[in-house]
């Protein structure tokens, strides 16, 4: 440290040490509303709003708060439906993303280059646009207020068949021959030597889903009443309203519950998750 | 066992012609190698035979079936390829034993643990396992088979990718430049491996590489390939004594050729480059040709000047001492062609870069050429041009 900062010039450490500070700043931003959520779940209510704000509470309320989560509503019921929907969408994905990937990335046939423009134009459409028409089908189809009407419209992933389709270009064509030879079928192939390859980017897109799909809102808002099909942070907005606004600490303590499998996946994974994301990097 | 017959293949990649009108009989059991420059069309016409990609135009035969409408795997061919191709994420015994998995458990019997609970299937397995085992110590690989590709180094890959292509007994054997990726000390080694495994499974082979030292040493024949087409088919030796065209014995042979400009005299003998050369041509074939002599066709003698017309005057640029051999590089003194002499080391002794030199050819073994390139023959002895039969094995 002390030998690198003496070789550096004045302009160099200068500039060096404000990039630090503008990283620095930008990971407080982000990183404030998390403090702030997790100090709120700690303190009695009587501390949330004390004029002077202290990180650690002066008497923690830690069994109060996170056991009124859990009690005053059915969290466990929210967390379970976040697992459920999540995995069922990201198995959906990955079982609609993989041949499509294969299919546009290594099978040759006409109409391929037009049908990943229309992948590409995809990616460009916001969710909201397609929520109305999709509400309606859900509603034709009667399974409005059910799992099916979370899931099925994230089912198939325009980014997931984007980012496979990236990373199979990398895989040489001649595993692929040399698995048509050994007599695999085009499904084997995907399923047996397309699929292990790609793990490290499986993964990575895999936590982008979870995270994406834990997070939803704005469409099971649209299509779920019923309370106990909610995931967490639909949830935990039926738990808020309920209770008008006014317990912030077991309010804070749930949020941190639901952050917390985000936090978690993302640690677990981060080694895959960089692996993935820069081995699909444009070569 | 099966010959395989190529007739009139054609095959462009979108405006690119890559093969132009190809055909080519591989005997039964022989050993034929697919020689040419980079780019001239091997790996896709091998392609096309495996039927990983579909011909233009022209057909396929493998034995005594049309093959241009079966699958990859309904062909009874393997491939080895230039990549080796290895699953990476399966171990050498599951690399080598997937062709036969797919081939002998249905559907059903390769499902993950309902497989394993169907009649037959453990035997099948046990079977499976059998093979390769005894496939992987036939090439000294058995020791390996838990490993995964990555911890293999080239020549261990290089012998998981034969294996594999062994294991299910081929009709026929294709191999994309096998050797690419081999060091020099090993390539020799695997070279003489094949050949070895060659006659061992008395299957056809059809071997591709640009390495024309692999192609002349393994080779029952071996098929020339340029810009999309088959230059020549021959027995290697063939190739080397009796080209058809400039192109092929310009590609066969290093030190390449020594091409030099000739001209057709009235009495029948050339006149290359000043010197006068006795040479039994045909009639047609214009006035311009092309000699073309061997490095080792040539005599040499010290000083420029020399008594005898046959002999070109030139002076010594530089001399390269290969141990069993040496060669001369001249530059001649009319034109100032460059020509290579190869040499007994004894004989090189007396030569130093900067000398005058005298070089004529053995005439009876210079091979002239038109202007388009084409051989041109004359009345020669015939010794030299009898095709050697076509040696293969029974
Ligand atoms: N899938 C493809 N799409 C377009 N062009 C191709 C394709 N495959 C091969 N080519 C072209 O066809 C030509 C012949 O390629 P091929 O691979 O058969 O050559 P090769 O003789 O095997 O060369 P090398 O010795 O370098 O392996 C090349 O010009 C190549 O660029
Ligand atoms: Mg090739």
């Amino acid at each position: 440290m002390d030998r690198m900062t003496r070789r550096m010039s004045p302009a160099a450490f200068a500039f060096a040490a404000f990039r630090h500070a503008v990283l620095g700043l930008g990971s407080v931003l982000m990183l404030a509303p998390f403090v702030l959520m997790v100090a709120i779940s700690l303190k009695p209510p009587g501390e949330i709003f004390a004029p002077v704000f202290t990180l650690l509470p002066e008497t923690w309320a830690i069994w109060e708060n996170y056991g009124a989560a859990f009690q005053r509503q059915p969290l466990a019921r929210f967390l379970f439906n976040g697992f459920a929907i999540t995995f069922a969408i990201f198995a959906l994905q990955a079982l609609t993303a993989l041949p499509c990937a294969y299919a546009l990335a290594k099978l040759r046939w006409r109409g391929r280059e037009t049908t990943f423009v229309f992948v590409l134009l995809g990616l460009l459409i916001p969710p909201q646009v397609t929520a109305i028409p999709l509400y309606i089908l859900m509603w034709q189809l009667g399974i409005l207020d059910t799992y099916a009407a979370i899931v099925m419209p994230s089912a198939i992933s325009v980014f997931g068949i984007f980012l496979m389709r990236q990373f199979f270009r990398t895989v040489p064509d001649d595993l692929i021959h040399a698995a048509r030879l050994d007599g695999l079928g085009e499904f084997a192939i995907v399923w047996r030597i397309m699929l292990p390859t790609a793990i490290p980017a499986l993964i990575a897109f895999g936590i982008l889903s979870f995270v994406w799909n834990w997070n939803e809102f704005f469409w099971p808002l649209i299509v779920v009443q019923s309370e106990e099909l909610a995931p967490p942070p639909l949830g935990i907005v039926f738990f808020a309203n309920a209770e008008a606004g006014t317990a912030y600490g077991p309010l804070m303590a749930a949020a941190t519950v639901v952050n917390a499998p985000l936090v978690l996946a993302f640690l677990f994974a981060q080694r895959w998750f960089i692996d993935g994301v820069t081995m699909t990097g444009v070569k | 066992m099966a010959e395989i017959v190529i007739d009139g293949l054609i095959k462009s990649f979108g405006a690119t012609p890559v093969l132009r009108d190809v055909s080519l009989r591989v005997a039964d059991g022989e050993f034929v190698s697919l020689l040419g420059p980079s780019g001239c069309g091997k790996t896709t016409l091998l392609r096309i035979v495996a039927g990983l990609e579909t011909q233009d135009a022209g057909t396929v035969r493998i034995g005594a079936r049309a093959v241009d409408d079966l699958a990859p795997k309904a062909r009874d061919v393997a491939m080895v390829f230039q990549s080796y191709a290895l699953y990476p994420y399966m171990t050498v015994a599951e690399n080598i034993g997937l062709p036969l998995q797919m081939r002998r458990l249905s559907r059903a019997q390769r499902l993950p643990l309902i497989g394993a609970s169907l009649p037959g299937t453990r035997a099948i397995r046990a079977d499976i396992e059998a093979e390769i085992v005894k496939t992987a110590e036939g090439l000294g690989i058995g020791h390996l088979l838990d490993r995964r590709p990555g911890q293999l180094s080239g020549g261990q890959r290089q012998r998981v990718a034969l294996a594999r292509a062994m294991v299910r007994h081929p009709a026929a054997f294709l191999m994309d430049e096998p050797l690419s990726n081999l060091d020099a000390k090993l390539r020799v080694k695997a070279r003489a491996e094949i050949a070895g495994l060659h006659r061992r499974l008395g299957a056809t082979f059809v071997y591709v590489t640009h390495d024309q030292t692999e192609a002349m040493t393994m080779s029952d024949r071996v098929a020339v390939m340029m810009e999309g087409r088959i230059a020549q088919f021959a027995a290697p030796q063939t190739l080397y004594d009796d080209p058809e065209t400039l192109a092929v014995a310009a590609f066969i042979g290093a030190p390449e050729i020594n091409v030099l400009p000739a001209k057709r005299r009235g009495d029948g003998a050339v006149e290359v480059a000043g010197a006068v050369w006795s040479a039994a041509l045909p009639d047609a074939g214009g006035a311009e040709l092309h000699a073309g002599v061997r490095p080792e066709s040539w005599r040499i003698a010290p000083r420029a000047a020399h008594a005898d017309p046959a002999w070109l005057a030139a002076e010594v640029r530089h001399i390269e001492h290969l141990g069993s051999e040496t060669l001369i590089h001249c530059a001649l003194a009319r034109g100032g062609h460059a020509v290579v002499a190869r040499v007994e080391p004894a004989l090189a002794a007396g030569f130093r870069a900067g000398d005058g030199a005298s070089l004529a050819p053995d005439t009876t073994k210079v091979l002239y050429f038109g202007a388009d390139g084409a051989r041109l023959r004359g009345a020669r002895p015939m010794a030299a041009r009898i095709q050697p039969a076509l040696a293969h094995h029974g």
